[in-house]
């Protein structure tokens, strides 16, 4: 049985920046799905001086769930661009920026990622997540629900009743076995389903609270409990001319809150949309710049950098009114979704082209973020994916990155407002592999705090998730470097050999990883008595047939957070 | 007596969706098996409430009961979705994959033809 | 006797989760609360089919469930177009065997928004949905119009739970403070309930949107006397409710979806919600007929990338409606067999098209006994989701809701028998390839 079966990688450059390593030529062994010290009878995988990693960790894409299979669905024409026929492994497989949801884990796993996490799950929909994240072979996933427009949130962050939020938010990361706190324009997307829309400091309509108050209070309520990862973020004004004040004066919110341990108080994600200077689509420019200094200045913060791959993608986010200003630029076709009580969504497709002054600062403020934050811990790589282009583009900036040639050459081909309006060509930097491991899997395991699970990193213990890529450590050419991330030699999920010379041969199923918040119970039933009350007066499902049945996990994997003492 | 001319449609009904699981029932029949027309135009045909009458499209034909609904406009007709109503429906959805279920050109007479069953009514597709 | 609280209704598209019953001796006795009509009668159920047949000479002739699954996974394998059809009164659980039975197979896999919304589902992939969940309706919609829809008889839970007759956060007085519009050439039982009943002339809802779109654009002055049988001033009167409503929700039904230009109708719909959007906050919704015909959607879009009408022959999803929807298909004689599950093509699909049903291999999967079984050469009886199975099942918002097995019983499920059918249809290709 797979479980037991014993494994040997040897002679390759192992990359495993958790535990130091940083190209060091040396064997790993494998027994039951964990790295181990010694095995006695090993099938033998030569490596052959190849660059060998942790399998990635992406700490923030779009992949399961009611939106996403909104963006499916009403794009049959990106269905059509990704079609592969079935085979005696693999199921059908279609899509290029919404891939069905074999093509998703078959092609991540192709580019050596074996963990990513579901970016945003709306809490009343959580099941259609689950369902989505069962049918995605290989990877192991997780997914966070969104907590900042719910009307309980609204409400104690209004009282400041921040023991009561956390026990909310104990109850809905239980209720929808999730795994922390996701905030989507705090207060704004409660304002969308009026039709309208919150800066930092707007009082939301109704409710009476700022998103500047939402999101302090949410980190503080957080911050109750060992929580693996601190409250994820997307601020307000995402897109918006001149936002980086607003980002800046967002992560200065939680700077006085202690986290419960090293790590962030903060993540903010797909920074790039939220480092935009001007005032107007006239004068748009990067502010990257300002981002980075902020983020090399402060260690309260994480980022992941969400950056764009120019060509037709689908967006697709719980920024209701911001989808709906982008359908008013493009006059493209839009779906928006207002859920009760709770958050929203809206899809539009969307073209970066690189012939576009706008478009072209865009692509290169994803880049310059990356390149001007001197701590790799600090970052992951991310495109948001769909929103700033599809997971599949990861190998093209990776190969960016690390090649300061390749950046001039396509610097060349794009409008040339990149040399006025944004840093990037002045930038030499070039990421060597050790900081790619980082931002690629070290960066994400640790801020997720799923290194103590053992992901993203290949010490005694760990998962066996490798990826072995058919490059050596010394290839500069950036041709072959995106080449060799798009498909591995090997990618190996818990032991079991799943893609082979850029095939998948394998395909086990994932876990689903969930946190409990651990609540004293007192606090719990003084907070249900709301609850309850609202789902009775204004839900339109009943508080017992909320929560995500077991049948949606076949197989969890359950982190405890107690209450910090 | 002569028919008249009338625009068909078809929709559900409450007694056709309580009997969804059961429509090999005598309520269904009753329910389905039935066209409503305008009381002027019951007038003119000559019927009165449960009396037969034929409904005739380019695509078929189906004897039903009529029932008087003055919530319609003379010159239209409504049978229940079922399978009465889909005898006269067009099967060719002209490429778009929608049969016409609604708005369907048929002339409606009086009749002594009597109503059939299920059984019978499929029977008329097997040849 | 037990009385069961929370219990989800398995019929029509409002997914209510709020039934209160009681079961005694393994049977539902008694509904108590949260049931409209039509699924009271479903919950307290109906005669099943005891038992598996399969026809000899004309005759149907009870079998046991290995002897009907063996058949039927022979018919299937040796045919060169299999056409799956259905797969909305069921479970998402069934839908995803489903799925991988097709693939197996390179068939057909249709479901019921072929004769219901798949209209709508086109007219989205052209210019998409600004919609919501039920209970954003039912906490602020002011303004409910219902086109080309009659709820009271369809959806009878719809206005009380949902819409207008319902209670929520800036909505305490239910209707009181809200208006209904409703458009039909009929003056149904809903219509009778409106505070503006307009009598549409059937058929005409494409220009009568269009009229409502130039007026709420400013442009009232292109529009003449009367659209669709619909006075200007009338039409100006549903314009200045919109202007001045705080939320403008719209449902809509086959009135819209079954006539004329068909998905054009709901493109149209959909812009008159982008219209009415430049005044105020608005959305529109389709009402789905049954209780999972929205998840099998969800599910072959999640699964192969598309909604509906799929053909699996190349390996892959190849998506296009009017060419491979059950109905074309069927018109066209382009299946050589047919395996229907959980719905009722006998009843709901034009009667010539059911010539060709007549001709070929079918295979029905069904708890009861319909018009379908006359043309069924073998039936496999199922338990009933929601009854004597549980799974996963989309409301017409598209929020998934789980159905509760509140009964026992030995019955196999769809899941099971799908499941069953394809393992048996792998071995039979197994015992070939050797």
């Amino acid at each position: 049985m797979a479980a037991e079966s014993e494994l040997i990688i040897k002679n390759g450059v192992v990359f495993d920046p958790i535990n130091g390593v940083k190209g060091e030529q040396m064997d790993l062994f494998i027994r039951g799905g964990k790295i181990v010290e010694a095995v006695s009878n090993p099938k033998v995988i030569d490596a052959e001086g190849r660059v060998v990693m942790p399998g990635g960790v992406d700490i923030h894409a779009h992949i399961a769930g009611g939106k996403v299979n909104s963006g499916r669905l009403m794009r049959p024409e990106d269905g059509r661009k990704g079609l592969v026929p079935k085979t005696k492994v693999c199921r059908c497989q279609s899509g290029y920026s919404v891939p069905n949801t074999f093509a998703t884990g078959y092609r991540y796993a192709m580019m050596g990622y074996t963990f990513v996490m579901e970016a945003a799950m709306p809490p009343l929909a959580a099941r259609h997540t689950h369902e989505e994240i069962i049918d995605i072979p290989i990877l192991d996933n997780a997914a966070m629900p969104l907590i900042d427009n719910n009307w309980m949130t609204l409400e104690y962050i209004k009282s400041g009743d921040i023991d009561l939020l956390a026990a909310y938010i104990a109850w809905m990361i239980k209720a929808t076995k999730g795994y922390g706190v996701k905030v989507v324009n705090p207060g704004g997307t409660e304002a969308w389903a009026w039709g309208k829309n919150c800066n930092l400091h707007d009082a939301v309509p109704t409710f009476d609270v700022t998103p500047a108050e939402i999101v302090k209070g949410l980190a503080e309520a957080t911050e109750k409990y060992e929580m693996p990862h601190s409250i994820h973020v997307h601020p307000n004004m995402l897109g918006h001319p001149g936002n980086f004040e607003v980002t800046k004066a967002t992560y200065d919110l939680v700077k006085g809150i202690r986290p419960y341990r090293d790590r962030p108080t903060m993540h903010a994600t797909h920074t790039q949309f939220h480092s935009y200077g001007g005032s107007t689509w006239g004068d748009f420019e990067s502010q990257a710049k300002s981002i980075a200094e902020y983020i090399n200045v402060n260690d309260h913060m994480s980022i992941d950098i969400g950056s764009i791959i120019l060509g037709d993608t689908t967006t697709m986010t719980a920024d209701g009114p911001m989808e709906y200003d982008l359908y008013q630029i493009t006059g493209r076709k839009w779906t928006n979704c207002d859920v009760e009580l709770e958050t929203g969504s809206g899809i539009t497709p969307f073209l970066y082209s690189g012939k576009s002054p706008v478009n072209t600062i865009q692509w290169a403020i994803g880049q310059e973020l990356a390149l001007l934050v001197k701590d790799p811990w600090k970052v992951a790589l991310t495109t948001d994916h769909p929103n700033a282009g599809p997971f599949i583009g990861y190998p093209i900036i990776i190969s960016m990155l690390m090649s300061k040639k390749r950046r001039d050459e396509l610097a060349a081909e794009v409008h040339k407002a990149i040399y006025d309006r944004s840093e990037l060509p002045s930038i030499d930097r070039e990421y060597d592999l050790n900081e790619i491991a980082i931002i690629t899997r070290g960066m994400a395991a640790k801020t997720l705090g799923l290194s103590e699970h053992g992901k993203g990193h290949l010490g005694i213990g760990a998962d066996a998730d490798i990826a072995i890529y058919d490059m050596t450590p010394e290839e500069r050419d950036a041709g072959k470097i995106q080449k060799a991330f798009l498909n591995t030699k090997y990618t190996i999920k818990a032991g079991e050999i799943v893609v082979k010379d850029g095939e998948v041969v394998a395909t086990p199923e994932g876990r689903t990883i969930f946190v409990t918040p651990e609540c004293d119970q007192t606090l719990m039933d003084e907070m249900l008595v709301t609850l309850e009350d609202r789902f009775d007066k204004y839900y339109s499902v009943t508080f017992n047939n909320y929560p995500v049945q077991d049948h949606y996990l076949p197989h969890p994997y359950e982190i405890k957070a107690p209450w910090r003492s | 007596m002569e028919g008249i001319s009338v625009n068909l449609i078809s929709g559900r009904t409450a007694v056709q969706g309580q009997n969804l699981d059961s429509k090999l029932s005598d309520e269904y029949f009753g329910e389905v098996a039935r066209c409503d027309l305008n009381g002027a135009d019951m007038e003119k045909l000559g019927v009165a409430k449960d009396d037969r009458v034929k409904v005739t499209t380019a695509y078929g034909q189906v004897v039903v009961r009529v029932d008087q609904d003055d919530g319609i406009l003379a010159g239209m007709a409504f049978i229940p979705m079922g399978p009465w109503c889909n005898a006269v429906v067009n099967g060719d959805t002209n490429g778009n994959g929608m049969p016409s279920f609604k708005g369907i050109d048929a002339t409606v007479e009086k009749t002594t033809e009597p109503i059939l069953s299920i059984s019978e009514l499929m029977r008329t597709y097997m040849d | 006797m037990a009385e069961l609280t929370d219990v989800v209704c398995s019929l029509c598209g409002c997914v209510c989760d709020d039934i209160v019953l009681e079961v005694e001796n393994n049977e539902v006795v008694k509904v108590k609360r949260g049931a409209c009509s039509v699924g009271k009668a479903k919950l307290l159920g109906h005669h099943r089919i005891p038992s598996p047949m399969i026809r000899e000479n004309g005759e149907l002739k009870e079998v046991s469930y290995d002897e009907a699954i063996k058949k039927a996974a022979e018919i299937l394998y040796k045919s060169r177009r299999p056409l799956l059809y259905g797969w909305s009164s069921t479970v998402c659980e069934a839908d995803k065997v489903g799925v991988e039975l097709a693939e197996e197979l390179g068939a057909v896999i249709d479901n019921t928004a072929s004769v219901c919304h798949g209209p709508s589902v086109l007219a989205i992939q052209d210019v998409g949905l600004p919609s919501c969940t039920l209970g954003e309706v039912k906490n602020r919609a002011d303004l409910i119009i219902y086109w080309g829809a009659n709820p009271a008889y369809a959806h009878a839970n719809h206005m009380k739970r949902y819409s207008y007759v319902s209670k929520g956060f800036w909505t305490e007085e239910g209707k009181k403070n809200k208006k209904l519009v409703v458009v039909d050439p009929r003056k149904t039982m809903t219509a009778k309930m409106a505070d503006v009943f307009v009598q549409i002339k059937q058929g005409y809802d494409y220009p009568v949107f269009s009229a409502l779109r130039a007026i709420l654009r400013g442009h009232a002055d292109v529009v003449p006397d009367e659209v669709g049988g619909v006075p200007k001033e009338q039409l100006m009167e549903i314009a200045e409710m919109v202007k001045g409503a705080k939320f403008v929700m719209t449902f809509f039904g086959m009135g819209v979806t079954h006539t004329g230009a068909r998905h054009n109708n709901i493109v149209n719909a959909i812009q008159f919600t982008r219209a009415a959007h430049t005044h105020t906050k608005a959305s529109i919704m389709p009402l789905r007929g049954h209780y999972n015909v929205a998840g099998i959607n969800q599910v072959l879009t999640w699964e192969t990338g598309f909604p509906f009408a799929i053909d699996m022959a190349r390996g892959y999803a190849w998506y296009n409606p009017g060419e491979d929807s059950a109905t074309d298909c069927l018109w066209r004689g382009d299946c050589d067999s047919a395996m229907i599950i959980a719905s009722d093509p006998g009843a709901h699909f034009p009667g010539p098209s059911l010539r060709h049903m007549a001709k070929i291999p079918v295979i029905q999967i069904d708890p009861y006994a319909n018009p379908t079984t006359e043309f069924a050469d073998i039936v496999i009886p199922t338990a009933v989701s929601g009854i004597d199975a549980e799974g996963s099942v989309y409301r017409m918002d598209n929020i998934p809701i789980r159905l509760r097995k509140i009964i026992d019983s030995d019955v196999p499920t769809d899941e099971e028998i799908v499941g069953r059918i394809l393992t048996e249809i792998r071995a039979l290709r197994a015992k070939e390839v050797q």
